[in-house]
Parts: structure tokens; C-alpha cells; sequence
């Protein structure tokens, strides 16, 4: 993309080297409303070029930080840094953020092109060189046939395609997602979130991608914040957080869990009959509930086993087997699906676990 | 919502406020003007013009007209337009067009050309039905129809007839039983609604009536108008204030209705 | 194919590939629309055609007479006053109520403001006539408060009769064009989505932009179509002109009233009916064009 750089909108002192993003930082933000603490004491750093996911149920306040850093939202204390610039007071049209909103957010009455070169008419770029520069980036997110068309003429995915364009047509120093894919079908997100991904990582801005669904934040962010009541459990890579949850929240928030009852005894888990280390933050000795992962678990077909299947669920590529252990726990494991057809309902089986490292809880929570 | 900035938010505040009160004053002039014209005694005030109201024949007549014209028109009305409404979705999408540029007619034929074509139709009219002015109800269900097809129509839009019917019918429920028992229940403030706008329409109805020489609330009022200037204007003021609790119950009963919320649920996450 | 079973026996078929009596079942349901359309078809349609065909005949025979009767100059003086008065009116009640729709739109949507506006809009648009007259009569009539106020403390004389012309019927029809304009423009406001402002908002644009590239080109369709609803609803309006003007026929709406009430010249008995035809005309002209501006309104705002 080579062209000379946009007039800036906003505080001179950021610097924007095409395709370099910039660190964000979010310090110690709080959000009230009476006695709602929407946003408690939340404090994140977003390193240059990185995409960052913002996980959580409703009402955890990710979307309220989202808007906290666009400036769409007052904030009760804390700060936003952007690029070594404190941006907290600037008003939300100075601060050159790139937003995309969950839906309804194209202009009706402007076709494609108008829509994704508006950014740049406010900024009174001559006519040429704005569609020009909207032409390429509808072309960037591959609708380029569809400069012509409005909002109403386009399905839910190209239109988000072309807030996308819109957004960083104007070379913002940051892109914020706010639920993006929510509105869209499941086929639909699929796709477009690896769309979302390319041209992030083509663009090189620094994106803070907000979401409930917790297989497109692992699918394409560098790392993942999950949030809960105002504040952040975790934030790590998504491998790391799958593999090492630091919270019983965030282990049954991002994939599925099984809760096991076990002995602790100093750093080892003996759960099942099985020894595993448990990971830094358990509980040190006596009675937990250690958290396994599904895939942890392997099923045997055995005459002999503890273990008796309840139910199947075919989900394509695997199956989810539910099982049934003598002391009544019931136990989720997952089988390549060519496994299935050998643990009907009813079949006896041995179940063993892998020992990789597992967070154990207090019992009783 | 930090949109605006404190100073915009606070200029934004005082156009609010300048726009409510100077329109406010505009729209409650007349009314206090009313009150106190009306009022108007020897020496000071008086009540007497309020307390004639309800003495005078000719008014108590006209009003109890005018009412029971008011629950023929909305009786009528439902009858004729709801089902119909219903049948057109149901069964004749194709002539939902034709439905609706009828039912939005009338906006294109004001009352006053009407009356002009509807001298040779009343007086068929008034063979077979005798001369009561309660015969006004057919041509005023007629008027009533753009208002009360918008609010029945976006009633129906909001449940969704096809699915309801179809599993009343297939439970055994004939047409009528759908009806009563399935429809109406569920667009009841849609109803509502229609029901009170042809009141509205209804109580404050002249044109037809006065140039078909027939004697409804609004004839009578103006013919006062020419006896007893006090009273007519207290008459009005009364019928006006009845008419603004009318439809500020019908607001309170359309609440939970539909109003789309312009704003995102920002407080959610 | 076997013959078709009768509209009601639906389940019963014998080996058919079409679905049986399916064209005896659209028929018997567009029965189901005649009661509708034979009503409106006496109460609106026949009164429609009544006037439209004795605008052109006198006596059973067919004439021009009539439409050429409209060229008397008090005629088209009438047309031009009713003109004007309507679209001063227009004008005024929508820039008017534009403001006060705005600013009930930007209140709590559930808020008591948005619903005691409401209901006194409803009331006000659809209640005019002989009552919001006598209201004006109370006001600036001879004896009215506002009259006397103005005399007594303020020294301005306004001449009776000022409330009976033109300048008088327009300050009273604004009075109902106000809250109609707030009735029928409050819609196109409350479909003007939060993100495309915020959208705005995040690329860069100020307030002054935001109405000058969005709002407005989005609005204007629905404010337009608005004026043009006003205008036709003044230019039909005939209750509230009666009650203040009992002598002589200003507007055209009048005219007809001196056309049905009054001895009738001979040969002229259906004047009146071309009186009306011409007031369909005007008010069907501008009814299209207003349909036209609402397609896309909803289009876009809804």
C-alpha cells in the first residue's frame, strides 16, 4: 500500500510508520454506574501488531472497555495510553480508532465505496484519491465487485466486510471489533474470522477484538483476556490458557471441563487412580475437585471396566462420550469418531487419564 | 453517552429546554385562554358555564350521540377490518396491496369531498336505516380506516399469525375460535389502540356531520358557539381534556407494545 | 389426474400428484375479501365516483361547464389562498415539530416527557376542528384573554376580525400541523440507529458533519415526505375554517360549503362536485409524492 500518509486527525505526536502498529495500554480502568461496577480495576497492554480477544459472558464488561479505549464511553478513573500518549480526556472523534460494530452500522444511503471512503471525505481527501484508496481496501477484503451496492443489497457478512474496509480505510493506530461475527451464521463467522485475521495481520494495526464466543477469540488472537465481572482472570496465549487455566472461571469458560474428585498430596494429584501433577495456584493437600480436559481422557471398550457409557454425541470429526464411574461422577471424554460405533450405550469401559499438569480446586466449589 | 462533550451536552440541554417550554407555552395558551374565558363571571370567576354543561339538552343529547357513535364506529370497524386483515395475510397475499392503498384511501379523499358524493348514498341510506344520526357510522368507520389499518396492521405484524393459526387449526379450532380465542387475545393492545384513535376521530368528527344536517357533538358545539360563547368554550375545553386522558391510557396500555429501542443496550457487556 | 374433491376434504386423496380443489379454494377465499371491499366500495368509492362524474355532467349530460367554472377568479383566488395558507403552514409545522420530535426522540424512550408529548400530540392532530377554534376564539378572538391582555398591558390593538382571515387560520392550523409533524416524523427519528452516529464518531467526524453527511441525507426523505403530509392534511382541513368563518368562502374547502348550502344557480348545481375534483387533484398529486419519499424512508429507517 504505498501512497503518502493521510493527514492525521488526531494528537500530533503519534507516529504512524505504515504497517507498524502501536502498544496500547489500558491502566486501572473503572466504570460506575451507581452500584454497577462495569469496568473494576481493569488494566491491560496491547504490544504493537498484536490482536488481542477480550473473552467473557454478558455483562463482564468487555465491550465497555472496548468502548472505554474508543472513547464512546466516560470512564470513572483509570487511563488509556496510546503510543505513549495519554488519550483518556481526547474526545472520541480525535483519537483515530478504527471501530467495526456488531451490525446495522453502514450509512444506508451510500453505497460501498461511499461507505468505506467516508472516513477519508471527512478528512477532505481530494475525491480521486479517496475512491482510489477505498477501491483498494473493499479489494483488501475481497469485495471489490460490490463497490456499487448499499447496505440493504449486501448479506450480513459482506457488510461487515465493508465496515471492516471503512475502518481501516483511515489508517487508524487502532482497530477495535466489537462483537463483529455475533450477528452472522456460524458458517459465516467461520470464514470471516480468518478474513479478519489476514488483513490484521497484512495491515499490522493493533486490534482489540471483543467476543463471547470463545472458539473464534482462540482461533485468531496472539493472545486472549478473559473477563469476568469487570476485571481480567487471565491473559495469555490461547495454548496457554487452554492447557493452563488459572482460575476454575476460566478452565469452564474456554472448553469443556470435567470435575473429578482427588487427593492432593505435595504437587501431585491423584486422580481416578492416576498420579498428576497439578499446576501452580491448586490446592496443596488434601480433598479437590481436579479440572480435566475431555481430551485427557482415554475410553477403553472392557468387559471388566468401572465405567459404563450413558450417552453419545457424534460432532463430526470427534465424538463426546459421557460416562458413568461407580461413584456416581459422571465423566466427558472425547474419542476419535471412528471410536464411537464401539461404546454404544451401556458398554462397560476402562477410562484412564493422561497426565498432563491439572488445576485442582477446592472440593466444595 | 460520551458521544458528546460536556459543553455540547450542555448546549444540547438548553435547546431541550428552550424548545419544550416555548412550544409547551404555545400549546397550553389556548387551553389556559379556554379556562379562563370560560370562567368568566360578574365579578371574578365563576363555574356557572361548567355546571350548565351538563343541563343543557341539546348537549347531553349530542354527547350521548356522539358516544354511541363512537362504540358503532370501533364495533364496525373490528368487525369489518379485523378478520378481513387477517383473511388478506392468511389466504390472499396477493391482494394485500389492494387492502392497504383502500384502507389508506381516505387520506387521499378528504371528508369534505366525500360529503359532496354522499348525498345520493345517505339518502338510500336513510330509507332503510330512518334518519338517526347514528347512521354516520358507516361512513365514519371509513375515516377511521388509514388510522385503525397502521395500528391493527402493525399489531399483526408483531405475532406471527401464520404459525398461530395454523396450530389452532390443527388443533380443531374453526375460523371464528381463531379469531377470538388466538388473535385478538394476542394483538389486544394493537386493538386498543385502533379502538381509541376512532374515538379520537370519532368524538371530534364536524365536517360530515354538519354538511349531512346531522346533529353530533362538534354541530351542537358550534351552534352554541353562536347562543352562549362561555359555554362553548368550556364544552370544548372539557371534550379536549377527555380526549388527552383518552389517549395518554391508550400510551400506558401500547407501553410494552413495540417502541424499538433506538439505543444499543450499552450497560450489557 | 382425478377430479378435484371438493375445497374442504383435504386429506383424502387418491393417489393425485396436485393438491386437490386448490383452485375452488382460492376462489372461495376471495370471498372471504368481498364484505371489505363492498363496503368501501358504497361508503368511499361510489361518493368518489359520484363527484368525479358530476364534475363533468350537468343535468344527466356530459359538460365541461363545470371545470370551466373554476376559472372565475374568486375560484382561483380561493385555490391560491388555500395554496398558500397550506404550505405556510407546512412549512411552519414541520420545522417546528421537527424540533419538538427531536427532542421527545432524544428523551427516555419510556420516559414520562416522551409519553405525555405523545398522547398531547395525538389528541392535538387528530382533535382540531370546531373545538381548537372556539380554543383560538378564547385566545385572540374579540374578548379573548390574550386580546385583552395585550390591550390592557401592552397597548396593541389587534383588529377584530384578524383571527377570522388568513393570517388568523394560519396561526390556528399551525397549532394542529405541529403535533401531526410529530406524529408522523418521530418514526423516521427513532429509526435513525446510535452506531451510525457513533460510527461517525470513530471516523473522525464532528456534530456539524455527522447532520451534514449522515443525518440529514437520511432524514430528508422523511422530513420532506413529512411537508407534503402537512400540506395536504391543511389544504383538506375544513372543520376549524367553518367554525371561525361563518361569513364568506376564503379557501377552497369553503367554497364548497357556499356550493352545497346555498341557492344554487341554475346550471350550476354541480360546481361543487368540480370544486372537489380539484381538491383530489392537488391532494392526490401530493399523496403520490409522498408515498414515493416514505418507500425510501422505510427503506432506509426502518
Amino acid at each position: 500500500m504505498s501512497h503518502a500518509p493521510l493527514p492525521s486527525a488526531a494528537v500530533p505526536a503519534m507516529t504512524r510508520a505504515t504497517g507498524a502498529g502501536v502498544e496500547v495500554r489500558l491502566e486501572d480502568l473503572r466504570r460506575t454506574y451507581g452500584t454497577v461496577h462495569a469496568l473494576d480495576g481493569l488494566s491491560l497492554t496491547l504490544e504493537p501488531a498484536e490482536l488481542v480477544a477480550l473473552l467473557g459472558p454478558s455483562g463482564c464488561g468487555k465491550t465497555t472497555a472496548l468502548r472505554a479505549l474508543a472513547g464512546l464511553e466516560e470512564l470513572t478513573s483509570g487511563r488509556v495510553v496510546v503510543d505513549g500518549v495519554d488519550v483518556t480526556s481526547i474526545a472520541a472523534n480525535k483519537r483515530d480508532m478504527g471501530m467495526v460494530f456488531q451490525a446495522y452500522s453502514l450509512f444506508p444511503h451510500l453505497t460501498a465505496l461511499d461507505n468505506v471512503a467516508f472516513g477519508l471525505r471527512l478528512r477532505k481527501i481530494p475525491a480521486a484519491r479517496r475512491r482510489a484508496r477505498a477501491a483498494e481496501m473493499l479489494e483488501l477484503v475481497g469485495l471489490s465487485a460490490e463497490t456499487g451496492r448499499y447496505a440493504s443489497q449486501l448479506s450480513g457478512g459482506q457488510q461487515q466486510r465493508v465496515a471492516l474496509a471503512r475502518a481501516l480505510a483511515i489508517e487508524p493506530t487502532v482497530l477495535l471489533l466489537d462483537e463483529p461475527l455475533s450477528a452472522l451464521d456460524a458458517k459465516v463467522r467461520a470464514q470471516l474470522r480468518e478474513e479478519i485475521r489476514r488483513v490484521q495481520l497484512e495491515v499490522g494495526t493493533t486490534t482489540l477484538f471483543v467476543t463471547h464466543d470463545q472458539e473464534e477469540a482462540l482461533a485468531i488472537a496472539d493472545r486472549v483476556g478473559v473477563m469476568r465481572a469487570g476485571r481480567l482472570e487471565q491473559i495469555d496465549s490461547p495454548t496457554a490458557l487452554y492447557a493452563r487455566p488459572a482460575s476454575p472461571f476460566v478452565a469452564e469458560f474456554v472448553g469443556l471441563t470435567n470435575r473429578l474428585p482427588c487427593t492432593v498430596d505435595s504437587g501431585v494429584a491423584q486422580v481416578l487412580g492416576t498420579p498428576i501433577p497439578a499446576v501452580a495456584g491448586s490446592v496443596t493437600r488434601g480433598a479437590g475437585t481436579a479440572l480435566v480436559r475431555p481430551e485427557s481422557v482415554t475410553v477403553t471398550p472392557d468387559a471388566l471396566g468401572e465405567a459404563a457409557v450413558e450417552a453419545t454425541s457424534f460432532l463430526g470429526a470427534i465424538a463426546h462420550v459421557t460416562l458413568r464411574l461407580p461413584d456416581g461422577v459422571r465423566l466427558r471424554a472425547q474419542v476419535p469418531s471412528a471410536a464411537a460405533p464401539q461404546l454404544p450405550v451401556g458398554t462397560r469401559a476402562r477410562v484412564t487419564l493422561a497426565p498432563a499438569p491439572v488445576l485442582v480446586i477446592a472440593a466444595d466449589t | 453517552m460520551a458521544v458528546l462533550t460536556r459543553a455540547q451536552r450542555r448546549r444540547a440541554s438548553v435547546f431541550r429546554w428552550a424548545v419544550l417550554l416555548v412550544l409547551g407555552a404555545f400549546f397550553l395558551l389556548p387551553l389556559y385562554a379556554m379556562a379562563e374565558f370560560s370562567t368568566r363571571g360578574g365579578k371574578g370567576r365563576t363555574l356557572e358555564p361548567w355546571r350548565a354543561m351538563f343541563h343543557d339538552p341539546d348537549l347531553t343529547a349530542a354527547v350521548s350521540v356522539s358516544l354511541q357513535l363512537a362504540v358503532l364506529t370501533v364495533a364496525v370497524m373490528l368487525v369489518l377490518l379485523l378478520p378481513t386483515m387477517v383473511w388478506v395475510r392468511l389466504r390472499l397475499p396477493r391482494l394485500h396491496g389492494v387492502l392497504e392503498s383502500l384502507c389508506l384511501l381516505p387520506l387521499t379523499i378528504p371528508a369534505i369531498v366525500l360529503v359532496v358524493g354522499l348525498s345520493p348514498v345517505y339518502r338510500q341510506v336513510t330509507r332503510v336505516f330512518g334518519d338517526s344520526p347514528r347512521t354516520l357510522t358507516f361512513v365514519y368507520v371509513v375515516l377511521v380506516l388509514p388510522y385503525a389499518y397502521r395500528a391493527l396492521d402493525a399489531g399483526l405484524a408483531s405475532i406471527d399469525l401464520r404459525v398461530l393459526s395454523e396450530a389452532a387449526r390443527g388443533l380443531g379450532a374453526g375460523w371464528p375460535a381463531v379469531l377470538l380465542r388466538v388473535v385478538l387475545p394476542n394483538m389486544w393492545s394493537a386493538v386498543v389502540s385502533a379502538s381509541f384513535l376512532a374515538v379520537a376521530l370519532v368524538l371530534g368528527e364536524f365536517t360530515i356531520a354538519s354538511l349531512l344536517s346531522f346533529s353530533n357533538l362538534q354541530v351542537t358545539i358550534n351552534l352554541l358557539g353562536k347562543a352562549d360563547a362561555f359555554l362553548s368554550v368550556a364544552v370544548s375545553l372539557a371534550a379536549l381534556l377527555f380526549a388527552f386522558v383518552l389517549l395518554l391510557g391508550l400510551s400506558f396500555v401500547g407501553a410494552g407494545r413495540h417502541r424499538r429501542s433506538r439505543a444499543r443496550p450499552v450497560e450489557e457487556s | 389426474m382425478t377430479a378435484p374433491l371438493s375445497a374442504g376434504r383435504r386429506w383424502h386423496r387418491p393417489g393425485g400428484a396436485t393438491t386437490p380443489g386448490v383452485g375452488d379454494r382460492a376462489r372461495w377465499a376471495t370471498l372471504g375479501f368481498l364484505p371489505f371491499l363492498a363496503y368501501v366500495g358504497v361508503f368511499l368509492l361510489l361518493p368518489t365516483v359520484v363527484v368525479v362524474v358530476g364534475a363533468f355532467s350537468n343535468e344527466g349530460r356530459f359538460t365541461l361547464a363545470n371545470i370551466r367554472a373554476l376559472r372565475e377568479s374568486y375560484v382561483l383566488e380561493a385555490f391560491w389562498r388555500s395554496v398558500v395558507l397550506s404550505a405556510t403552514t407546512a412549512v411552519i409545522g414541520a420545522v417546528l415539530g421537527a424540533m419538538l420530535a427531536y427532542v421527545i426522540a432524544t428523551s427516555r424512550p419510556d420516559g414520562l416527557l416522551r409519553r405525555v408529548f405523545t398522547a398531547a400530540c395525538g389528541v392535538l392532530a387528530q382533535f382540531g376542528g370546531v373545538t381548537l377554534a372556539f380554543a383560538f376564539i378564547a385566545t385572540l378572538g374579540f374578548e379573548g384573554f390574550l386580546t385583552v391582555v395585550l390591550r390592557d398591558h401592552l397597548g396593541i390593538e389587534i383588529s377584530p376580525g384578524w383571527l377570522f382571515e388568513l393570517k388568523g387560520l394560519t396561526v390556528v392550523y399551525t397549532y394542529f400541523q405541529i403535533p401531526l409533524m410529530v406524529i408522523v416524523f418521530l418514526p423516521a427519528l427513532d429509526g435513525v440507529r446510535a452506531q451510525w452516529r457513533e460510527a461517525t464518531v470513530s471516523l473522525g467526524g464532528s456534530t456539524w458533519q455527522y447532520w451534514r453527511h449522515v443525518g440529514g441525507p437520511l432524514l430528508a426523505p422523511a422530513f420532506t415526505g413529512c411537508v407534503l403530509l402537512l400540506f395536504a392534511n391543511a389544504f383538506s382541513a375544513y372543520a376549524t375554517a367553518a367554525a371561525l368563518v361563518s361569513q364568506g368562502a376564503p379557501i377552497v374547502p369553503l367554497q364548497i360549503r357556499s356550493a352545497l348550502t346555498s341557492e344554487v344557480v341554475l346550471g350550476q348545481e354541480n360546481v361543487g362536485k368540480a370544486l372537489a375534483l380539484g381538491m383530489i387533484v392537488v391532494v392526490a398529486v401530493v399523496m403520490v409524492a409522498y408515498n414515493r419519499l416514505q418507500r425510501r424512508t422505510a427503506r432506509w429507517l426502518s
